[in-house]
C-alpha cells in the first residue's frame, strides 16, 4: 500500500490532538537541556584549559619595599626554572581590584598589607612533584612565599558543573521516557479507535507489519511536526540566554559558547525524538496486534 | 492449489466451540470441503452458522478439535502465516463489515491493496466489479450513504475481487431483492466454475434450489447433519464443472 493509501485506511491512526504539541514541548525541553549540558561542558573545558598549568605565588610581607623585592626575586627564580613558559607579576592595581569588594577602595597599606602576586604558567600539567619542587625552590630564598595551583581553587566549581551536566543528561533521559509514554498512550487510543478496521484488514490478509507501518508513518509525521516546532522554540531560548550570558562579560561564561559540533548535536535531538516516537508506536502496535488472531 | 494429499480444501475434525464458559455453540463438527464444490450451510437462526463460518475464515480458533485449511493445520499454525492463508479466502460478512470512512471503490480495492497490487492494476478490475454488481454510479459513495442491499453488493464485490480459492458468504443475499439475489448467486457460480470452492450460509430454503449442483450442510443446535451426503463422500465431478450432488 502506498503511504497516502495507508493514511486513508486508518485516518484515526493520525496522532491528532495534543500529541504533536506534547512532542514539541518535550523536544524543546530536551534541546534546552542538551544545549545547557554542552555549554556547561564547554565552560568547564575552557576554564580547565585556562587554568591547567597555572600557578600563583603569594608573597605576604607587611613592608611594601621588601614585598616588591620578593616579588621580583620570585619572578626571577621561576623564570630560571625549566618547564615554566611564562612568568608575570600581577600589577598592584589588579590585586587591589581583586580585594576591593572585601576591603574597599582606599586600602591603607599600614593597616592591611595586601600580598604581592606572581602568576606563572607551566608547560604541561601540574603534578604534585612539580609543585613541591617549585615550592622548595622559592622557599629556599623567600620562606614566606605561598604557591597554589590555580586549578585547585576551581575544583569545587568543576565538581558542581559536572553535577549539572549529569542533571542535564538525567533530564534528557526522563523527557525521552515521558515522550515514549505519551506516544504509547496515544497509539493505544488510536488502536482502539481503529479496532474494527484493523480486524477487517487482518481478515483480508493484512499483516501486522502493514498495520504497524501505518501507525509508524503517522507517528513520525506528528513527531516531525512537533520536533521542528520544539527545536525552533528551543533554539530561540538558547540564543537569547546565550546573549544574556555573553553580556555578562565574564571570561568563564564566554567559555560556554556552543561550537558547530555542539549545534549539530542539538539539531540531532529532534531526530532522536522522532526515532524514539516512531519506534515506540511500532512496538506498541505490534504488541497489541499479537493479542489479536 | 495447495491442498493436502487427499485433495480436500478444508477439513474439520471433531470441532467444538464455546465462547467463554457458555455451553458449546458448535459440537463434534466434522466435515471435508473439496476443491471446486458449492456448499450451502443451512440452519435456523442461532444454529451456529456464523460461528462455523468464523472458524472457516480464521477469525476464531476452536475450543477443541482440529481444522486444516489448504492442507495447513490452522490450530498450530504460527500467527505470521495467517495473512497468506487469509488472502486465499474471500469473505462476505453477515454485517458486511465495510470500512466506514472508505468509498465503495476503496472498500472493494482493499484486498488488492493489502495484497500489494499497484494502483494501476487495481482501478480497472475494481471498476468492472462494481459495475457488475450494479454500483458503477456509486463508486465514490461511503457505506453510510448506501442502502443495505448496496452495502451487501459492495461486501460481495470485495470478497470476490481477489479471485479467492475459498469463498465464504454469510447470508449474502439477505438484503437484496430476488433478482439481485439470483444475479449474485450466478456470480458465485461463475467463480465456482473457475475453481473457487463456495460456502454460502443461508436460512433461505428457496435459494438452495437456485444452484442445482450444490451440496447442503445443515446445522441444528451446533451439530452438523448431512442431508445430501456432502460430508461423507467427495463430490462427483463432471469435467471441469462444479461438483455433482451424490444424493
Amino acid at each position: 500500500m502506498s503511504g497516502a493509501t495507508q493514511a486513508e485506511l486508518l485516518p484515526q491512526a493520525r496522532m491528532a490532538g495534543p500529541i504533536p504539541w506534547v512532542i514539541a514541548i518535550m523536544v524543546m525541553l530536551m534541546v534546552i537541556a542538551v544545549a545547557g549540558g554542552l555549554a556547561l561542558r564547554n565552560v568547564a573545558r575552557s576554564a580547565a584549559n585556562e587554568l591547567s598549568g597555572g600557578i600563583t605565588v603569594q608573597l605576604v610581607e607587611a613592608r611594601p619595599e621588601v614585598r616588591n623585592a620578593q616579588a621580583k626575586q620570585a619572578a626571577q627564580i621561576l623564570s630560571a626554572m625549566p618547564g615554566i613558559s611564562h612568568v608575570a607579576a600581577v600589577p598592584q592595581a589588579e590585586v587591589d581590584a581583586l580585594v576591593e569588594p572585601w576591603l574597599g577602595g582606599d586600602i591603607d597599606e599600614a593597616d592591611v598589607p595586601v600580598p604581592a602576586m606572581v602568576d606563572a604558567r607551566l608547560d604541561g600539567k601540574i603534578t604534585p612533584d612539580r609543585l613541591t619542587a617549585i615550592r622548595n625552590a622559592l622557599r629556599a630564598k623567600i620562606p614566606s612565599a605561598r604557591v597554589d595551583a590555580q586549578s585547585s581553587w576551581l575544583a569545587p566549581v568543576f565538581g558542581a558543573i559536572a553535577s549539572l551536566q549529569w542533571l542535564a543528561l538525567a533530564l534528557v533521559l526522563l523527557l525521552g521516557l515521558a515522550t515514549a509514554s505519551a506516544v504509547l498512550l496515544a497509539t493505544r487510543t488510536a488502536l482502539g479507535s481503529n479496532r474494527e478496521t484493523i480486524e477487517i484488514v487482518h481478515l483480508l490478509g493484512g499483516t501486522d507489519q502493514q498495520i504497524a507501518r501505518i501507525f509508524q508513518r503517522s507517528t513520525a509525521l506528528a513527531a516531525a511536526e512537533g520536533g521542528v516546532a520544539g527545536l525552533a522554540a528551543a533554539i530561540t531560548v538558547v540564543v537569547l540566554i546565550g546573549r544574556r550570558f555573553a553580556g555578562l562579560g565574564s571570561g568563564m561564561a564566554a567559555g560556554g559558547t556552543l561550537g558547530w559540533l555542539d549545534w549539530l548535536i542539538v539539531a540531532a535531538v529532534p531526530l532522536l525524538g522522532i526515532a524514539l516516537a516512531t519506534a515506540t508506536a511500532r512496538w506498541t502496535v505490534l504488541r497489541a496486534l499479537e493479542r489479536m488472531l | 492449489m495447495n491442498t493436502s494429499g487427499s485433495g480436500e480444501i478444508v477439513q474439520f475434525d471433531n470441532v467444538g466451540l464455546r465462547y467463554g464458559t457458555e455451553r458449546e455453540v458448535l459440537s463434534d463438527v466434522s466435515f471435508t470441503l473439496y476443491p471446486g464444490s458449492f456448499y450451502f450451510l443451512t440452519g435456523a437462526s442461532g444454529a451456529g452458522k456464523t460461528s462455523l463460518l468464523k472458524l472457516l475464515y480464521l477469525s476464531q480458533r476452536p475450543s477443541r478439535g482440529g481444522i486444516r485449511i489448504f492442507g495447513t493445520d490452522a490450530i498450530t499454525m504460527p500467527r505470521e502465516k495467517l495473512p497468506a492463508l487469509r488472502r486465499r479466502l474471500g469473505v462476505v460478512f453477515q454485517e458486511f463489515r465495510l470500512v466506514s470512512h472508505l468509498s465503495a471503490f476503496d472498500n472493494v480495492a482493499l484486498p488488492l491493496r493489502v495484497a500489494g497490487f499497484a494502483e494501476s492494476e487495481i482501478a480497472k478490475p475494481v471498476a468492472d466489479m462494481l459495475e457488475w454488481v450494479g454500483l458503477a454510479d456509486r463508486m465514490a459513495a461511503r457505506p453510510a450513504t448506501l442502502s443495505g442491499g448496496e452495502q451487501q453488493r459492495v461486501a460481495i464485490a470485495r470478497a470476490v475481487i481477489g479471485r479467492p480459492q475459498l469463498l465464504v458468504a454469510d447470508e449474502p443475499t439477505g438484503n437484496v431483492d430476488p433478482d439481485m439475489a439470483v444475479k449474485l448467486l450466478r456470480l458465485f457460480e461463475a467463480l465456482n466454475r473457475l475453481g473457487t470452492t463456495v460456502v454460502v450460509a443461508t436460512h433461505d430454503v428457496h435459494l438452495l434450489k437456485k444452484v442445482p449442483d450444490s451440496l447442503i450442510m445443515r446445522l441444528d443446535k451446533g451439530r452438523l447433519s448431512d442431508p445430501t451426503g456432502a460430508l461423507k463422500y467427495p463430490p462427483r465431478r463432471s469435467g471441469a464443472g462444479p461438483a455433482g450432488n451424490p444424493s
